[in-house]
């Protein structure tokens, strides 16, 4: 596992910060995708800040969108709505809820939470790039629990069918799901061979190493024949030993003295 | 009616390059014409509503206006989450035709029998419901529909249904369409359950009854002002429908005009009993079984109009 460099750690104190300020939020779910955030947004994304409705964009959808923080931190800190807006996370007006909606968040593609959606949502757009006659690319992020979702696979069928290069999912694979691993409470594997079988071209990579990460995602730059899955090896909770594969920190809603302490002592300060 | 609905689609298609059909394992050649003509704006996906109502989300989002076709329990019942989320927390203008809402197909048996799809459908906020009356009207619909904001179910009937709907009285989504004069009593319905109101009014004109029948083509939004101006003076308004009473039409008007204020109207509300249908047939024999043909329409009217009068 590749050393944290001081841009993920940033990232996480703002999913930290915004978690603390609304007192509650999925944390695991969100430091687990920072890696595939942070390189989609900052080198990937063909995505404008400052015209988040900008037609030719490429699109990201959170299809697990109780990892919204992550999202919400990387968004913010690349323009799309100012930084001290984390500080509303879950308040009653903010615009920043426990999962992110459309309209609401700019650069927030679709309205998430209720799991196995984004698959789907995602092969419309790519069909509607197609139609449209413009080269968007669409990156779906699923979580593994998602994935237990039927929605989620008569998606892929249909995407194998149409044959949408442009469409990527990806998979955040840290192997906890709610209640426990995903092994015990419903068994994946093999993961990459039921991605292939549905008809995907499939890559597997370390989620957390940038460099792999960037490297991947440029080679698959430019739309293939068939849609592609690249299966992500995370941590749950990656960058603070006490949540990292806890599944206790699937969802906190308060957080003690010695976990706040836990996490200045991981992350450092800004 | 069926027929009407999907040739419009390919008409409509025709003037408006944003729009696309998508249907779900429909019967074979259903708008062959239109796959021959455009055939990258006709997609005929598998057995996945789920899929589809996401999928057609998904295209909204980037501009296109698609028409999703199925069976009317299917395009219900089994994506329920995927039209309250993707459709219509998200607000998008994707058109839901839903094929043989209520008992058309009574023969299948209660999974394929659509007799709560307008309650489900009108819990949801942003969504519209209608259900045009006969063919002509669906025509009138179909041209409606396309510039209307927000997600839309259609409920469609058997086909060859009675045309009772006019074109003079014109047709906007949300306004209902008195197509009877009548100071007693009034019947308001949706569907065709209207030319079986229009049936009754007959009926009671012959016992010296005067029935005004009101066609609710649009359940949601209703239809405030027209049921509050039908329902005036009346000594009883009854609703007609072919769906359950809980959450149907009856219900909308129930509920408008107890926000209303004022003196309620005495409402009597004609529906399917709140049971799984456990009869087979066809839609006409169920509608008998339930009482909803003209003739039991109206003796249920001069039943009630006498029980008032000994009340």
């Amino acid at each position: 596992m590749p050393h944290l460099d001081e841009r993920s750690l940033h990232l996480r104190r703002l999913v930290i910060r915004a978690m603390k300020m609304g007192g509650r939020g999925h944390p695991g779910s969100a430091l687990s995708i920072i890696e595939i955030l942070r390189v989609l947004y900052d080198g990937i994304l063909r995505v404008r800040p400052n015209e988040p409705d900008w037609p030719q964009r490429d699109r990201c959808i959170l299809s697990k969108g109780h990892g919204c923080l992550g999202l919400y931190a990387i968004l913010a800190d690349c323009g799309f709505f100012p930084v001290e807006e984390l500080d509303t996370f879950c308040h009653v007006d903010s615009r920043l809820g426990g999962h992110p909606e459309l309209g609401k968040v700019p650069g927030v593609e679709a309205s998430t939470g209720a799991l196995g959606h984004g698959l789907s949502i995602g092969l419309g757009m790519a069909l509607a790039a197609r139609l449209n006659k413009t080269d968007s690319r669409i990156y779906v992020i699923l979580g593994d629990g998602e994935i237990n979702e039927g929605a989620v696979w008569e998606a892929a069928m249909s995407a194998s069918k149409h044959g949408v290069g442009n469409l990527t999912a990806i998979v955040d694979y840290n192997k906890l799901q709610s209640y426990g691993p995903t092994e015990i409470v419903q068994p994946l594997e093999p993961l990459a061979d039921k991605w292939r079988s549905f008809g995907f071209d499939v890559h597997e990579v370390d989620g957390h190493d940038v460099e792999k990460l960037g490297h991947l995602f440029n080679d698959l730059s430019s739309p293939g024949d068939a849609p592609r899955a690249v299966i992500c090896h995370t941590v749950k909770g990656k960058g603070i030993p006490l949540a990292e594969n806890n599944a206790t920190w699937h969802h906190k809603s308060r957080l003690n003295e010695s976990e706040l302490a836990a996490l200045q002592t991981a992350l450092g300060a800004d | 009616m069926r027929r009407t609905c999907l040739d419009m689609v390919h008409q409509l298609a025709r003037d408006d390059q944003r729009i696309v059909f998508i249907g779900s394992d429909l019967g074979a050649g259903v708008l062959q014409e239109m796959k021959d003509e455009m055939p990258e704006r006709y997609f005929m996906e598998g057995v996945a509503e789920q899929n589809i109502i996401g999928m057609a989300a998904g295209m909204a989002l980037c501009g296109i206006v698609p028409y999703v076709n199925t069976i009317a329990t299917f395009i219900t019942r089994r994506c329920f989450e995927q039209i309250a989320i993707d459709l219509c927390l998200q607000d998008l203008p994707v058109r839901l035709i839903g094929n043989g809402g209520g008992l058309v197909y009574a023969p299948l048996g209660p999974t394929h029998m659509a007799i709560e799809d307008i309650a489900i459908m009108r819990a949801l906020p942003n969504m519209t419901v209608v259900v045009p009356t006969d063919a002509d009207e669906m025509r009138r619909l179909m041209r409606a529909s396309v510039a209307h904001p927000g997600p839309i179910y259609i409920r469609v009937a058997k086909g060859g249904d009675e045309v009772v709907s006019r074109d003079a009285d014109g047709f906007e989504i949300g306004k209902s369409i008195r197509l009877r004069d009548g100071d007693d009593v009034a019947l308001i319905g949706t569907g065709v359950m209207v030319a079986r109101a229009l049936g009754a009014a007959e009926i009671l004109a012959e016992s010296g009854v005067s029935a005004a029948v009101l066609n609710m083509h649009t359940v949601k939004p209703i239809d405030v002002t027209g049921i509050i101006d039908a329902c005036a003076d009346k000594r009883l308004v009854v609703t007609v429908e072919e769906h359950v009473a809980t959450g149907g039409l009856g219900s909308a008007v129930a509920d408008v005009l107890i926000s209303h204020g004022g003196t309620m109207p005495r409402l009597r509300r004609l529906a399917i009993p709140d049971a799984f249908p456990e009869n087979y047939g066809s839609q006409d024999a169920l509608l008998e079984r339930y009482g909803l043909q003209p003739s039991q329409i109206a003796a249920a009217v001069l039943d009630d109009l006498a029980l008032a009068a000994a009340e």
